[in-house]
């Protein structure tokens, strides 16, 4: 299964240096998110800081909308999905590779935004190893989430327009966790913090599990 | 020895529509046969149900020994099908495609390499990005994807499309060979003498996909002819 999935995140990661969406368009767009944010929440009123944590996950978020429109895409074009079922790789691998393709994507985008908000929110990035764990376990839900309704959505016409309707819901919990996560490091206080990584993780763990057992089905209909 | 491919009054249902109403037919392993009729009559769909894509709602259906109404996803990676839709990455190059299809059933580079030769794509073709590429050249790539991966039985649908005259050659020689290598082949057009040409059996299949009929009674839809010559 590691094996497949390696391939399918390999053939996903090709594509995307080719294409360089993610590099073109999606990092672009999460970064104009925080600079309009800038712009709203005028930083010398101090909103900005307290609103930092939330801020960056916002963008994190709608940015992540958009890799996974771009990653299931590729999977719903004509005749790959036919190709797909009868490749004879196992559903949970291809869920695998897909996941961890777009979360290493997703954890690029992530390191870029933190520059972001330390050049445009003048941040102080305190608290570095809650920071990582932060990301790191907020980004394997977010992948397993965006993969699972993904593919759900990549069979349907109307999946641009219903991705980001069924998904945004169901990663709320990951924007609070790990937005209350990232306002204690920010904020010195990492022990608060920790808690809500673990939640993350937690997380993380149902969706991923609950992905390797759905996306076969939902693979189907793709 | 068993057929590959064995039918019996199979129906398969796309929503409330009979898709297929009835079908019966034996492919016995190094047949070539040619499914041949008019636009919608089924033939697609037919070669679906083959891959185990689409369902049998009724009858019975084996292929390659595997009861398709039972576990049709079990024959999946024994088999191949070139369809309408070229099932290829459009950023990766015709390589690149071939072997990610070819290896996700455990094909070897030389596999992949062999059947990019066989279908002509080995030279400057070959690190072309597929979007690239000619109607023609795409359809000789999917054809190629499926070749690496040495599926037991071929399912081809309007194999000959987009290809100019050494395509369509390259295209005949390929089947021929890859039956005495030991494949079954079904392929379907709806007008191609060069597919009659590279058949053993011509099987005509009528009313597949238009017939406008309740599920039960069946009517059936497949009707073999001999071949001339």
């Amino acid at each position: 299964m590691l094996a497949d999935a390696r391939l399918v995140a390999g053939k996903d990661l090709r594509i995307e240096r080719r294409a360089r969406v993610a590099t073109n368009q999606v990092a672009p767009f999460a970064l104009l998110v925080l600079v309009l944010f800038a712009f709203a929440l005028d930083p010398d009123r101090g909103i900005l800081d307290r609103a930092t944590a939330g801020l960056y996950w916002v963008a994190v978020l709608l940015s992540t909308v958009l890799a996974v429109q771009r990653a299931y895409a590729l999977e719903a074009a004509d005749g790959v999905p036919d190709a797909l079922r009868l490749s004879g790789l196992d559903p949970a691998a291809v869920f695998l590779g897909k996941s961890a393709a777009l979360g290493l994507q997703l954890l690029v985008l992530e390191a870029l935004l933190l520059v972001g908000v330390t050049v445009l929110y003048t941040t102080e990035l305190a608290g570095p190893a809650l920071l990582a764990a932060t990301c790191l376990a907020a980004t394997v839900g977010l992948a397993a989430a965006g993969s699972l309704y993904g593919v759900l959505a990549a069979g349907l016409r109307v999946r641009e327009t219903l991705l980001p309707l069924l998904l945004l819901p169901v990663v709320a919990p990951v924007l609070i966790g790990a937005t209350r996560a990232f306002e204690a490091a920010l904020a010195g206080a990492p022990g608060d913090g920790w808690p809500w990584c673990g939640l993350l993780a937690i997380f993380a763990a149902i969706y991923v599990a609950f992905g390797m057992l759905a996306f076969g089905p939902l693979m189907e209909e793709l | 020895m068993a057929p590959v491919v064995r039918l019996r009054g199979a129906v398969s249902l796309l929503g409330r529509f009979p898709a297929l109403a009835g079908v019966d037919l034996d492919v016995e392993a190094g047949e070539v046969v040619l499914l041949r009729g008019p636009n919608g009559a089924g033939k697609t769909t037919l070669l679906r149900v083959c891959a185990g894509l689409l369902p049998v709602t009724s009858g019975t259906a084996e292929v390659l020994g595997v009861d398709l109404v039972g576990d049709r996803r079990s024959v999946r990676h024994r088999v191949g099908l070139v369809g309408h839709g070229g099932g290829l990455y459009d950023d990766l190059s015709v390589a690149e495609n071939v072997a990610f299809w070819g290896r996700a059933t455990g094909a070897t580079e030389d596999d992949v390499n062999g059947a990019l030769a066989r279908l002509g794509l080995d030279g400057r073709l070959r690190d072309l990005a597929v979007t690239r590429l000619s109607a023609g050249q795409r359809r000789r790539t999917s054809i190629a994807a499926m070749v690496a991966r040495r599926p037991e039985l071929w399912l081809l649908d309007e194999p000959h499309a987009s290809l100019d005259a050494q395509g369509r050659d390259l295209i005949d020689t390929l089947i021929r060979d890859s039956v005495a290598a030991g494949a079954t082949v079904l392929l379907a057009s709806h007008e191609d003498d060069r597919a009659v040409a590279v058949a053993t059996r011509v099987v005509e299949v009528r009313g597949g996909t238009t017939t406008i009929a309740p599920v039960s009674p069946v009517a059936p839809v497949v009707e073999e002819t001999p071949r001339a010559g």
